[in-house]
């Protein structure tokens, strides 16, 4: 009993131990290759780069150094939303805007997702399609927009006609992949427990496929966007890019960023929306 | 007594730029209630003998009949479990369990009681409502085993199952499986390459030769049951345990000298 005692009375140990301690630093952890940091610090570096952009900006331009007609102050762009949106109707265009995107977009999504199922499970189906489909794909969108004005016109349908074309493509061509890659085995197994060929793609496939295919419609959604202001910039009644295209003609710059703000805002709430919804509904597929 | 399992002339070539033959000319019955072990080197055709037993994988000749019947493709009748975890992510344990019962068109209620008696069988109460990526992978297998038996199948047919588990676990596992087919009497045709789960496993174990596949020696295990894993230093067992790792071991020199030719 007494010889322990004296080990731990011996102080040779405990110097040693903090010797040894002070030598092998801690490693600094944000340097460490993709190892996570704590909410707070990500949180506000992510705002820090919004504040940073604003600085900068508010810099250049209520010094004068910068033009007024090339880059409005953040003042005068909020004095530019005020009038869109009380003198101007800007609301209407944005639901004009929107509108367009989500009825081009659910056609191209109601068409394309059965075929894009298909393509993914039956070769036959894919021989058929895929190659016309890969090819129509790298035909750029913009590019099919005198031909649809020559066709069906500058209304309501020839909007919709550009969403539709810009996002039916990749959204078949995309799901059919993903509807490919399901794992094997979990088909094989699915058969040694009696599935059909046909039960096999609602019991297997599609709930296999489903987080990815929503990954996808929020990917090609987001190119919605963009196809929908290079419609509304050629000919358009209505809508933010016909906004942005009056603007540039009378030189309201503050308008122009103003509109190019709002679609970015909008696109990212979608984005963001699409991602909540597919983590809740598919919380098996992301982690534990 | 007619077997439960015939396999006639099986043979399977892969063809491809240079074909492959993978399983050659392989004969054996399995009987009800058997619990035959296939033993073999790495890469000599185990994999794909059970898949051709499971109708996943078509021979290139031969025959397989279960009892009377020509098999064709894959059926309920022949439960598998694959080495890979091959569970469906999206549904909770109970509900994989459930998959085979639900394409019979079995009422919930009754699939209910079905999958909390198999739940309950492989140990894993309390797991009912989680989902596969929440469990260690032993858990997982116990759960793929679950299902493949729930949905009573004549032959139980697995892959390596316990390949990818750690010792202490496989050990576990490999008691839990003697157990139920101890007390399920069930027909089981289970691929290893590991000489000891061979031998504590099964009543039979059939020995493969390097790649193409043959049947090298048929030996029946007669150790007694129901069995633990002590039996593992009974002297019997060791003896067995000599023998086919002298086997094994000539066949897989023998794979080894055959990659180096190429
Ligand atoms: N789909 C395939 N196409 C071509 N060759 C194949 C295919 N599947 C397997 N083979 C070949 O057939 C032989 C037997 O393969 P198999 O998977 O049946 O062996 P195994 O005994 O299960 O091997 P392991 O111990 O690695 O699981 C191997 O040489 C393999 O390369
Ligand atoms: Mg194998």
């Amino acid at each position: 009993m007494q010889e322990p005692k004296t080990a731990v009375n011996d102080t040779s140990i405990p110097m040693y131990k903090e010797q040894n301690k002070k030598e092998t630093k801690r490693r600094i952890s944000w340097l460490q290759p993709q190892k996570a940091i704590s909410k707070k610090l990500y949180l506000s570096l992510s705002v820090s780069s919004f504040i940073l952009i604003l600085l900068v900006w508010s810099g250049l331009t209520y010094t004068q150094i910068v033009d007024p007609l090339f880059l409005p102050t953040p003042t005068d762009i909020i004095h530019s939303a005020v009038t869109l949106f009380t003198e101007l109707g800007f609301a209407t265009d944005i639901l004009a805007t929107i509108s367009r995107v989500f009825v081009g977009f659910l056609l191209a999504l109601i068409i394309g997702l059965p075929l894009g199922i298909l393509i993914g499970t039956f070769k036959v189906v894919e021989a058929f399609f895929e190659p016309v489909i890969s090819f129509v794909r790298y035909m750029p969108v913009s590019a099919f927009i005198p031909l649809f004005i020559l066709w069906i016109g500058v209304e309501e349908p020839e909007k919709i006609a550009v969403i539709f074309v810009g996002s039916f493509f990749s959204l078949v061509l995309m799901i059919a992949v993903e509807v490919g890659n399901v794992r094997k085995e979990l088909l094989e197994a699915a058969y040694t427990l009696g599935s059909t060929n046909f039960g096999i793609i609602k019991s297997v496939i599609l709930p296999a496929a489903m987080p990815g295919i929503m990954e996808i419609t929020r990917l090609v959604l987001g190119w919605a966007w963009t196809y929908i202001i290079v419609a509304e910039l050629i000919a358009a009644p209505s809508g933010i890019g016909h906004v942005i295209i009056e603007s540039q003609r009378m030189i309201r710059t503050s308008n122009i960023i103003f509109g190019i703000i709002v679609i970015g805002i909008l696109g990212l709430i979608c984005d963001v929306v699409l991602k909540i919804v597919t983590r809740k509904l598919f919380s098996w597929n992301y982690g534990r | 007594m007619k077997p439960k399992v015939t396999i006639q002339n099986i043979q399977k070539v892969y063809k491809g730029k240079t074909d492959v033959l993978a399983v050659d000319t392989i004969n054996f019955n399995i009987m009800e209630n058997e619990f035959i072990t296939i033993l073999g080197p790495s890469g000599c055709g185990k994999s794909t003998l059970l898949r051709m037993v499971g109708g996943l994988e078509e021979q290139t000749s031969g025959h397989i009949y279960l009892g009377d019947q020509e098999l064709v493709g894959p059926s309920s009748n022949r439960g598998m479990v694959f080495q890979a975890y091959s569970l469906f992510p999206w549904l909770t344990i109970e509900k994989n369990i459930q998959f085979g019962l639900k394409n019979k068109g079995m009422k919930e209620a009754e699939r209910k009681e079905i999958s909390d008696s198999y739940i309950e069988l492989v140990g894993l109460k309390g797991f009912e409502k989680h989902y596969p990526n929440q469990l260690s992978g032993g858990m997982k297998q116990r759960v793929a085993i679950a299902r493949a038996l729930a949905n009573d199948p004549e032959i139980l047919l697995l892959d390596e199952p316990f390949g990818a588990l750690d010792s202490q676990t496989r050990l576990i596992m490999q008691e839990l499986l003697l157990n139920i087919w101890e007390k399920k009497k069930k027909t089981i045709l289970f691929i290893t390459h590991d000489v000891e789960e061979a031998i504590f496993l099964g009543s039979r174990v059939l020995v493969m030769t390097s790649r193409p596949g043959k049947i090298k020696e048929d030996i029946s295990i007669e150790l007694s049951h129901p069995r633990t894993y002590h039996v593992k230093s009974d002297p019997a067992f060791i003896k067995i345990k000599d023998h086919l790792t002298e086997l094994i071991r000539e066949e897989s020199l023998k794979a080894i000298e055959l990659e180096v030719q190429k």
